[in-house]
């Protein structure tokens, strides 16, 4: 379920599923590919697996839960199932990973320098960590520097500590970047510098970017493609110009038809009606059945196979919205 | 019933251990209640010829210097263990609640107490009890005070950090600014709220009662030495352990297993308790 | 920083005083004249009168007390009835075995306690992890004295490895190797306390495991065995350092029985002898020094606490 690209993805996930215990599925067949200096957006309610993906593509799943099919290639080679430590020593870890809270990722006992360089050795045992960490502190654009290395997490602002998690994941190197909710903890004004500041890392450091957000105001400023999570797996993928212009599944227009218009002056804003299956609720069909406005037999019965357009995107839907959302 | 033995399937399936505890409990509360019929001797029948007789025959766990039967007297024992165990929990609670609630609510009375509280906590456990004791005297019931007195204070601090977190919840917030009354807060929020901690804290109460009080009656200062109790059956065994080692396992092995019991039936709860207040309980 | 440790260590004389009156009352709160128990019923009125006046009880009980706290506070706590010595030397005679019992048995619980309790953190929910968090519960449910028993009966009357009782000092003849007659003791005294310490170890050390910044530690690609010491483990021995002032306190209670077990020469032994000889002085001279004692050591404790936990305010 991929647009169309004219590079080779860095990151490419093929039919990934991801199960608690390895029976209940909570991602099911997920596939995207990232390019260089591409920010993929992916989008979805909370619980509807875009955590897992990514925790899945680190090798960061918690214990008891599982990547049961597909496989994850970071440039090429296999990262499936592989933690972070095993893919250093194998010399593929170039991935890296920044967290929904900047409050409590970072450990509250040793120094914002300390932190970074452990990072830094791991991945660049040829620099000298502390210059290579006031780099980094520069890069992420924190002032004075050589001051905050010997700070602790708790000296600094929610904003300030994103930006040191961003330092700590560009000192392991990544050729893929991997931020999970980033900004959600963060006020409005910060948000915006950080979210700035992600888009000019990926641009000059060639980096793949998988952004993963429930806020669609952010995908559509921030992301080059977006793909569209539900209950496990995805429903519709494209760029984001055309995708947010005219958008295939009808989950995708619901979660539109929730996003505040500005020159409406209803004040009353659409809902999708009723709530996400759980994962153990979920059965062959469309997992959105039970809430679509287009409902019909065939949606309850098989898998739903993908269409594609000639705009690039590609939706998971027999009765695809073609156009009309735009009207 | 048919839910009684359902639940205890259950649980004997999850936590067999727990299982084993409370059987073991069960087994202690039956030894106590009938007593005269499962002891084949009475506690104190003195039978000089048969002194100090190994396990087996016609004594299952052997006799004492004074050729008392040890099973029948770790049978009587099981009867002070659980008046113990009952009387520590009661005079423990009985204060702590509501010197913890009260504190909670009247903060400057609570200043007060809770300080008092502290300065009691700055003496090791023991030595309070010691002191109780010679102000006291020795015997059962003063040793019930003595050991209750040190968990008046654990008490009295769980209840009042317990209460305190409870008198800031949004809807006792909101019982109380629409007029509710002290009296109605307590009654109808703080104590129904309270009753998993206190049963956690009793059942870790009721296990330590059980060792303060063998420590008691080890060094003399406990029930008086003719009370057929665990820990005095130990002090007295002691010249003889070389002799007579059967005379050291029985009673011991009875104070182990009741305290590691509980342990285990109080961590239980624990684990089944509301996750906030489970830090606060039992350390 | 300094006005914090001005901060604690008033409210630590606030509870040093409170913990005095408590102590200075315990005389006035047994029944019967204290004078006539300590010395019996056949004593003579002369006897009476002295022991009265050298207790200084003819006082008003407003003045006893500052008498008795003036007195204490330049080092004096008064005589022994029993050996008719100063109660001072009374506890230094058994300062040695009971600190030297002390620093051996928090070896043990701190050289077993902490790597075991890692051990269960780092298995958790296998084999070993239930088997090592049963025993600690176990020996928590053990009483001091039986476990010293059976360490006598096992190592010392059937093996002969270690003497069964006694504690000659280390300045007397056999020198350090005296030390041989504390092993079993802080054997028996670490047992309840190590296996405290085992819990509270594996269950900080999980606690901590959930925490944000240790996905963070192992998301930079650092070894499994790293983020546990470095991370996982420096953080969990935070709650672990600020229960040793729980600690000492239980150290204390047990050593009092452990001692009194393995006829040791020590200050615990003393209180016990000394309530059973109605030695009253001797009594309030050893809960005193030992409350002192526990207000210095939880003092300690909150203070290396706040050095080592950065988040706390340092004024």
């Amino acid at each position: 379920m991929t647009g169309a690209h004219t590079t080779d993805p860095i990151l490419s996930v093929n039919d990934l599923v991801v199960a608690v215990a390895g029976r209940i599925k909570i991602v099911r067949g997920v596939s995207f590919d990232i390019a260089p200096g591409e920010i993929l957006g992916l989008v979805g309610e909370s619980g509807c697996g875009k955590s897992m993906t990514s925790l899945a593509a680190m090798g960061l799943l918690p214990p008891a839960i599982g990547v049961t099919k597909g496989r994850i290639l970071l440039g090429g080679t296999d990262i499936t199932r592989l933690a972070p430590h095993e893919r250093v020593e194998r010399g593929c870890g170039r991935i890296a990973m920044i967290f929904q809270e900047p409050m409590t990722s970072l450990n509250p006992v040793l120094r914002i320098g300390d932190q970074i360089e452990e990072a830094i050795r791991v991945h660049d045992p040829d620099v000298v960590p502390a210059v290579r960490a006031r780099e980094l502190l520069d890069m992420v654009r924190i002032p004075d520097a050589a001051h905050q290395l010997s700070a602790f997490p708790h000296e600094l602002s929610g904003g300030m500590r994103q930006r040191v998690m961003i330092a700590i994941a560009l000192a392991c190197r990544p050729s893929v970047l991997i931020a999970d909710e980033p900004t959600t903890a963060l006020d409005v004004t910060v948000q915006r510098q950080v979210l700035g500041l992600i888009r000019e890392l990926c641009d000059t450091l060639d980096m793949g970017v998988l952004f993963i957000t429930h806020d669609l105001g952010v995908v559509a400023q921030l992301a080059d493609r977006v793909a569209v999570m539900y209950a496990g797996g995805l429903v519709e993928t494209g760029d984001v110009v055309p995708l947010f212009a005219a958008p295939l599944h009808p989950y995708t227009a619901g979660l539109m038809g929730c996003l505040p218009d500005p020159d409406s002056d209803d004040p009353l804003l659409a809902t999708i009606p009723g709530s996400a299956p759980r994962p153990d609720e979920v059965g062959d069909g469309c997992p959105f059945a039970p809430r679509c406005p287009r409902v019909a037999d065939i949606c309850r019965r098989g898998a739903v196979p993908v269409r594609h357009t000639d705009t690039g995107q590609a939706v998971r839907c027999h009765f695809p919205l073609n156009g009309e959302a735009s009207t | 019933m048919i839910e009684t033995i359902r639940s205890s399937t259950r649980l004997i399936a999850a936590r067999p251990l727990v299982a084993i505890g409370a059987a073991f409990l069960t087994l202690i509360v039956t030894f106590a209640v009938f007593a005269p019929w499962i002891a084949p001797f009475g506690p104190d029948a003195i039978d000089p010829v048969n002194r100090l007789l190994p396990p087996g025959g016609g004594h299952l766990m052997g006799t004492d210097h004074f050729g008392r039967d040890t099973f029948s007297r770790v049978v009587y024992g099981s009867r002070l263990a659980l008046l113990i165990g009952v009387g520590v929990v009661v005079f423990a609670l009985g204060t702590g609640v509501p010197i913890g609630v009260l504190s909670a609510l009247y903060p400057k009375l609570g200043r007060v107490l809770m300080r008092m509280v502290d300065v009691l906590m700055s003496f090791p456990s023991l030595l309070l009890a010691l002191g109780l004791i010679v102000i006291l005297g020795q015997g059962v019931f003063n040793a019930i005070l003595a050991i209750g007195l040190i968990y008046l204070t654990t008490t009295a601090r769980i209840v009042y950090g317990v209460a305190l977190r409870l008198r800031a919840e949004p809807y006792v917030e909101a019982a109380r600014s629409m007029g509710a009354g002290t009296w109605w807060v307590v009654t109808r929020h703080i104590l129904p709220n309270m009753i998993s901690p206190l049963m956690v804290q009793a059942s870790f109460v009721f296990a330590f009662a059980q060792l303060g009080a063998a420590a008691l009656d080890f060094l003399g200062l406990g029930a008086p030495p003719d009370v057929p109790s665990w820990g005095n059956m130990l002090a007295e065994s002691r010249i003889y352990i070389t002799r007579a080692s059967w005379l050291l396992l029985w009673p011991g092995l009875m104070i182990v297993l009741t305290a590691f019991s509980l342990n285990l039936v109080g961590d239980w709860l624990r684990d089944r308790m509301d996750p906030r207040f489970r830090e606060m309980v039992g350390k | 920083m300094g006005r914090y440790i001005l901060h604690r260590t008033g409210a630590a004389i606030a509870t040093l005083i409170a913990a005095s009156i408590i102590i200075f009352a315990f005389i006035h709160l047994i029944p019967g004249d204290p004078v006539y128990v300590m010395l019996g019923d056949g004593a003579t009125p002369d006897q009476v009168a002295a022991l009265r006046q050298r207790l200084g009880l003819d006082e008003p009980v407003i003045a006893q007390y500052f008498i008795w706290a003036g007195n204490a506070l330049q080092g004096d706590l008064g005589q022994s009835v029993f050996f008719d010595t100063p109660v001072t030397q009374v506890i230094a005679e058994g300062a040695e075995t009971s600190i030297l019992l002390a620093l051996i048995t928090m070896v043990w619980i701190v050289g077993f306690g902490i790597p075991v309790g890692v051990l269960a953190a780092v298995r958790q929910g296998r084999w070993i992890d239930q088997g090592l968090s049963g025993l600690a519960m176990l020996l928590a449910s053990v009483p001091t004295f039986w476990v010293g028993l059976y360490l006598i009966l096992i190592f010392a009357a059937g093996l002969g490895w270690f003497p069964s009782s006694g504690y000659p000092s280390i300045f007397e003849e056999g020198g350090l190797s005296n030390l041989r007659y504390l092993v079993l003791p802080s054997l028996a005294l670490a047992a309840p306390n190590a296996a405290l310490i085992l819990r509270l170890t594996r269950a900080s050390m999980l606690d901590v495991s959930r925490e944000d910044y240790v996905r963070t530690a192992r998301a930079k690609g650092i070894r499994p065995s790293r983020v546990v010491v470095r991370h996982i483990l420096r953080n969990a021995l935070l709650a672990v350092v600020s229960a040793f002032g729980f600690t000492f306190a239980a150290l204390i209670s047990e050593a009092v029985v452990t001692e009194t077990v393995f006829a040791l020469p020590g200050v615990g032994r003393t209180v016990v002898q000394s309530i059973l000889r109605r030695d009253y002085p001797v009594i309030q001279g050893v809960i005193l020094i030992i409350v002192c004692l526990y207000l210095v050591i939880n003092l300690l404790v909150d203070l290396s606490y706040r050095l080592l936990d950065p988040r706390v305010e340092l004024e």
